[in-house]
């Protein structure tokens, strides 16, 4: 069972690894702008917040379950951190009580769906539109934009002469930590047991609620902390930052092969997603390729993510029924 | 037809003089790059369109990029890829006074020149921003425009406005009254300012309220496309139709209907088309380096003549453009 399930996303990878390859040499031949330093920067940067909520997703998705509030979280975080600092608190205690509510948020989450035993698709989406409105209630129409310059040259500058944008220290750094969670300890790979059958991973005495809110929770937190850089990135905070980013955000995850059922998956391919799919549209757009054009070829990537996994399945079934029959 | 042909020759010879002394000065090769808010938007496609048409009238190479959505970071994006093309300039209708300052601060570092059209950034974000009209010349050709519809002998009248806290309208509203102080609307009488919040439903019903509260009322002013066009559908079916005076600011498609059936006189609104067309000019202009951004810098604008630059960078397209039924086929947005 377990090399079974484990084939399909090596093979996924290889792809995405191959479509990597193939993304890039698009984006030199249809610019010579294409690999400056400059380019690299503002393409990684653009990926941050959504990556930041990706990793979080991975397991979540993995887990059979799905946070579509992760946006509004972070609007709501970047909001608060607008009033906060309107108010006069220090910058550090803004930050703090910013990832503080994210985490708040989580647990809510987390609660209502563990607790009252809810499909976590119906409580997330309430909860988006509920923290949405909190974020909408927090700033109206307003836009904060007077943070000290420190750190928002923080949000746009690189680290020394290099083209990691200086918010992307901040992925790296998340990114070899979710690795290690999921890839790495028992409460990573009790994700994946649980995605696959609940009940079972239940009887085989994993604490799946405790799992679940932690997740939950853990969204919470890292979509706060999407909000607060991409606040100090765009020094703008506003009750409608990061509006639809969920839907990218549940996009790199699946493409990134994981599947939409649970207990499949892996980091380093939403990763590989996350790259792909940040290369595609910095190189399109730069050689003017209209922004409907880039949403037609997200949503092929994203349908391909679905349905080509689907087709090799089948085929996989038809072709071991007919080793069958041939065999009786 | 030999005649003809001489004619035809002199008049092209004759308008294109004037156009290629201007575009003398302009430096050769420009690249102009317009970013409106959000592509499709059929406003933003008008002020593109104009934008467009300059840039081809002095040669340059112009294009419009920009985002789908209107988020405040979906232009940074494009922001960032402009500054990698080595444009000359950018045109840009911000959809965030403050989230695109520090890449259009990048883009300028680059050597790019920065023009803001229709909604102006922070001003360290650009050189120039082309305004469609002051506050004051809007507010005013409101009341100076209704005055005219309703006729000498005046009356009670009301405006019809976007939510309390809109900072345009509100300005608006301020000047309309300035204007109100006049002795010539000495007749004039604002008896009420009623809120729509710029939601169709609420608008509609808010002109209901005006008309049932005050019989003798004889205009509204409605300073907001959906405020007018929500006015003029209620009065357009209510027996008031053609003793109430409905003007203020609205888009020609969304008002056409009230014009051609006799609810709607007369109505405003700046050309957008116009608008990108002077930023055309602006944008090229200091890419070329005739001017810097500075108030008191004179330019040519093609069409549109001579243009000087006011205060904190701001070039004023002129008062709003009236329509009314003999011209309002002329613009479709």
């Amino acid at each position: 069972m377990s090399t079974a399930t484990h084939k399909p996303h090596l093979g996924w990878e290889v792809m995405l690894v191959a479509v990597l390859a193939a993304a890039l040499v698009l984006g030199r031949s249809l610019s010579a702008d294409f690999l400056t330093t400059s380019n690299i920067a503002n393409l990684l940067a653009d990926f941050t917040e959504i990556a930041l909520m990706a990793l979080p997703m991975t397991l979540i998705i993995i887990a059979a379950d799905i946070d579509l509030s992760v946006a509004s979280i972070m609007g709501m975080s970047s909001s608060l951190m607008g009033v906060l600092w309107h108010m006069g608190l220090p910058m550090p205690a803004v930050i703090v009580l910013c990832l503080v509510a994210g985490t708040l948020a989580g647990v809510f989450n987390g609660v209502v769906i563990v607790t009252f035993a809810l499909p976590s698709l119906a409580v997330t989406i309430g909860t988006l539109a509920l923290f949405r409105g909190v974020s909408y209630l927090l700033l109206g129409d307003q836009a904060i934009a007077d943070f000290p310059t420190a750190l928002t040259t923080f949000g746009i500058s690189n680290v020394g002469d290099t083209f990691i944008p200086q918010p992307f220290v901040i992925v790296i750094v998340a990114a070899i930590g979710f690795t290690v969670l999921l890839q790495a300890t028992a409460f990573g790979r009790s994700l994946y047991a649980i995605g696959s059958n609940q009940t079972a991973a239940r009887f085989s005495g994993i604490n799946v609620s405790r799992a679940r809110l932690i997740l939950y929770v853990v969204s919470g937190l890292m979509s706060a902390l999407a909000g607060i850089i991409y606040t100090l990135r765009f020094s703008s905070a506003r009750g409608d930052n990061g509006e639809g980013f969920e839907l990218s955000v549940v996009a790199a995850v699946l493409f990134g092969g994981v599947s939409i059922f649970g207990g499949k998956g892996s980091l380093p391919g939403v990763l590989l997603s996350l790259v792909i799919i940040a290369v595609l549209k910095n190189a399109l757009t730069l050689s003017d390729v209209s922004s409907e054009v880039l949403t037609i070829v997200t949503g092929v990537l994203l349908l391909s993510s679905v349905l080509v996994p689907n087709l090799v399945n089948r085929w996989r079934d038809a072709r071991q029924q007919k080793a069958l029959a041939a065999h009786a | 037809m030999r005649h003809l042909q001489s004619i035809l020759l002199t008049a092209i010879a004759a308008t294109m003089l004037p156009l290629a002394v201007h575009a003398a000065d302009l430096k050769k090769d420009l690249k102009i790059a317009f970013l409106p808010k959000q592509i499709n938007n059929p406003y933003e496609v008008i002020a593109d369109e104009g934008g467009l048409a300059a840039i081809k009238e002095m040669g340059a190479v112009g294009k419009v990029v920009g985002p789908s959505d209107a988020g405040a970071s979906s232009q940074v994006q494009y922001i960032n890829t402009l500054i990698t093309q080595r444009q000359s300039a950018i045109v840009i209708a911000a959809n965030d006074a403050n989230a695109v300052v520090p890449y259009l601060k990048k883009a300028q570092a680059a050597g790019i020149k920065v023009v803001t059209f229709d909604s102006d950034t922070a001003p360290e974000g650009r050189q120039i921003f082309v305004n469609q009209a002051n506050s004051e010349g809007i507010g005013r050709a409101q009341v100076q425009l209704l005055s005219k519809l309703i006729g000498p002998e005046g009356g009670e009248i009301a405006v019809l406005s976007a939510t309390p806290n809109a900072t345009n309208q509100n300005t608006w509203i301020k000047w309309m009254q300035e204007e109100l102080k006049k002795p010539e609307y000495a007749k004039l009488k604002l008896v009420k300012i009623a809120y729509g919040n710029d939601d169709d439903q609420k608008s509609f019903v808010e002109t209901q309220g005006l008309l049932q509260a005050y019989p003798n009322l004889k205009g509204i002013i409605s300073p907001t496309t959906v405020g007018i066009s929500a006015a003029a559908r209620y009065l357009s079916t209510s027996p008031k139709k053609g003793q109430v005076v409905i003007t203020g600011l609205g888009t020609p498609n969304q008002m056409r209907e009230f014009v051609k059936n006799g609810t709607v006189k007369a109505f405003q609104l700046w050309d957008p088309g116009q608008l990108g067309y002077l930023a055309a000019y602006a944008a090229a202009n200091l890419a070329s380096g005739t001017i810097t951004g500075k108030e008191g810098d004179t330019f040519e604008a093609g069409k549109l003549g001579k243009r000087t630059v006011g205060k904190s960078g701001e070039v004023i397209l002129g008062p709003p453009t009236t329509f009314d039924a003999s011209n309002i086929d002329n613009f479709n947005f």
